[in-house]
């Protein structure tokens, strides 16, 4: 009945003690265990056709408030030789309605690791606070930190535990370890990829595009996180589903800095977009650059 | 993000309020397909004759068509009555160019403002079919039409001038705006008054 990892517990009418406990560890009796505390689990009710009821039920098209979910997004992190930026959007959107602008998607860890939320707000904060709890777990245990690819596996383990179920959620967990400064993507599907470069979300094409075009290993870290900042304002701008401030973190080999925090609906716009924008030479338009600009006069 | 409701494919709002002696409309900039914003001067205000104002949101494809039909049309009502159509006469043409579609109907929702030769406020929105809605306070379609009565229900109060309904309306639809993925990007307003048309371009969030 117990499951190897995670929370996942498949025997719904037990109860938080005796059978059916599961969140195992290598630890005899659990990670709950150790802290002498009752064991959690989340309870999922007997039966064989569940999946589909759970799709049905928080589906997206159905623009339920009850669930709140930003399935749009735009989120990124790079590697590059100061360390990682990793910027994000702060929309959540449920339908097509805008419920908060104003959201935090970088979820810091600990002072070292750093993770991203694409997908489903409650799957993401949940997971990512609950990976916090053992990657703290296993400071305490072995006498040093985890690893960043210890901790994606971690994450990457127990999302696919509940394969099927209707997690949702695409993550980038960044971080610097004795190996240098590390970057994985995770996401809900139980893909686990080591990269340099990776964009999440329904901007993720538009913040592709700029990343993809003016990334350099050498950048130092104001350029860095300049181009974190560009790439998701464009993302913001073109990809409806994504807006709000635009937030910035810079990992380091003695942990996570927050750099920024800028509004990419107006300040953001006018800097890049509105009169005097400083457009590199490479892409700055000829001529007719200020089309745009003139459409946000105001005429009487 | 799938979107099949053709009425919210292309995005974008309209909010049009009634004041003394006056009337405006809003609309919002945006033209997109889904999630994704193709042009920010979308214009879906159409300019009847100085003192008749026609706004169309919902499917693009079709609001073209639609106020290139009422275009023909009221050129035709010129020629053969030698003045300009009233109000309620366009509504009623609006209204029968829709029903005409009934079971091909055009993915739109008009709302129209005007004022009749002595300055009396007109003011009403439609469903798809051509149901006219005729109100003496405001009405919204699009996208964030919700979002548009709670602002309105807020701010919107009886017998305001031409400054204070211009003002009363820009903040209402900014402030709807800025809840909906689908529409903003900017946003313009008209006002019709006894002195004539005026026209304000507003900024708005461009995310």
């Amino acid at each position: 009945m117990s499951a190897p990892l995670g929370f996942l517990d498949r025997s719904f009418p037990s109860r938080c003690s005796g059978q059916g406990i599961s969140s195992s560890d290598h630890v005899d009796g659990g990670v709950e265990a150790v802290l002498g505390l009752p064991a959690a689990s989340i309870r999922i009710p007997r039966g064989t056709r569940l999946a589909p009821l759970l799709q049905a039920c928080l589906r997206e098209e159905q623009n339920s408030a009850l669930v709140k979910f930003l399935h749009g997004t735009t989120t990124l992190a790079f590697v590059f030789r100061e360390g990682i930026i990793v910027a994000v959007d702060s929309r959540a959107s449920m339908g097509q309605y805008i419920g908060s602008g104003t959201v935090k998607k970088i979820i810091e860890i600990n002072p070292y690791l750093l993770g991203t939320m694409a997908g489903g707000a409650a799957d993401c904060s949940f997971w990512e606070r609950y990976l916090g709890m053992r990657c703290r777990l296993h400071e305490l245990q072995h006498r040093e930190r985890i690893s960043v690819a210890a901790a994606s596996k971690l994450l990457s383990n127990i999302v696919y535990e509940y394969k099927g179920m209707g997690l949702s959620m695409g993550t980038m967990i960044a971080g610097w370890d004795k190996t240098g400064p590390q970057l994985f993507y995770v996401d809900s599907d139980g893909i686990r990829l080591r990269g340099t470069r990776f964009s999440v979300g329904s901007g993720s094409t538009f913040a592709y595009g700029i990343l993809d075009h003016f990334y350099r290993w050498d950048m130092n870290a104001t350029e860095a996180a300049e181009l974190g900042r560009r790439a998701i304002f464009h993302a913001t701008h073109r990809d409806a589903y994504s807006g709000g401030y635009i937030n910035v973190y810079h990992v380091k080999a003695d942990g996570w800095v927050n750099l920024s925090h800028d509004d990419s609906g107006i300040s953001k716009y006018a800097e890049y977009m509105g009169f005097g924008s400083k457009l590199p030479p490479s892409i700055a338009p000829q001529e007719e650059s200020s089309t745009q600009s003139e459409a946000m006069v105001v005429e009487s | 993000m799938s979107q099949v409701n053709p009425l919210h494919y292309n995005g974008g709002a309209i909010v049009a309020t009634v004041g003394h002696e006056c009337v405006a409309i809003g609309a919002d900039r945006r033209f997109g397909q889904a999630q994704l914003t193709l042009a920010c001067d979308a214009n879906r205000l159409v300019r009847v004759h100085d003192r008749l104002v026609l706004g169309l949101t919902g499917l693009a494809t079709d609001c073209m068509t639609l106020a290139e039909r009422v275009r023909m049309r009221t050129n035709l009502y010129r020629l053969s009555e030698k003045r300009e159509p009233r109000p309620a006469t366009v509504s009623a043409l609006v209204s029968s160019l829709l029903y005409e579609r009934r079971f091909a109907p055009y993915f739109v929702e008009p709302v129209l403002v005007g004022l009749s030769a002595d300055n009396q406020p007109y003011c009403c929105s439609m469903d798809l079919l051509g149901t006219p809605m005729v109100s003496e306070e405001f009405v919204a379609a699009g996208t964030c039409a919700e979002s548009l009565y709670g602002t309105c229900e807020t701010f919107w109060r009886p017998g305001l001038d031409p400054e204070a309904l211009f003002e009363v309306t820009a903040q209402c639809l900014l402030a709807a705006l800025d809840r909906d993925c689908l529409s903003g990007w900017g946003a313009v307003v008209y006002v019709l008054h006894g002195q004539g048309l005026t026209v304000r371009e507003l900024k708005a969030r461009m995310d």
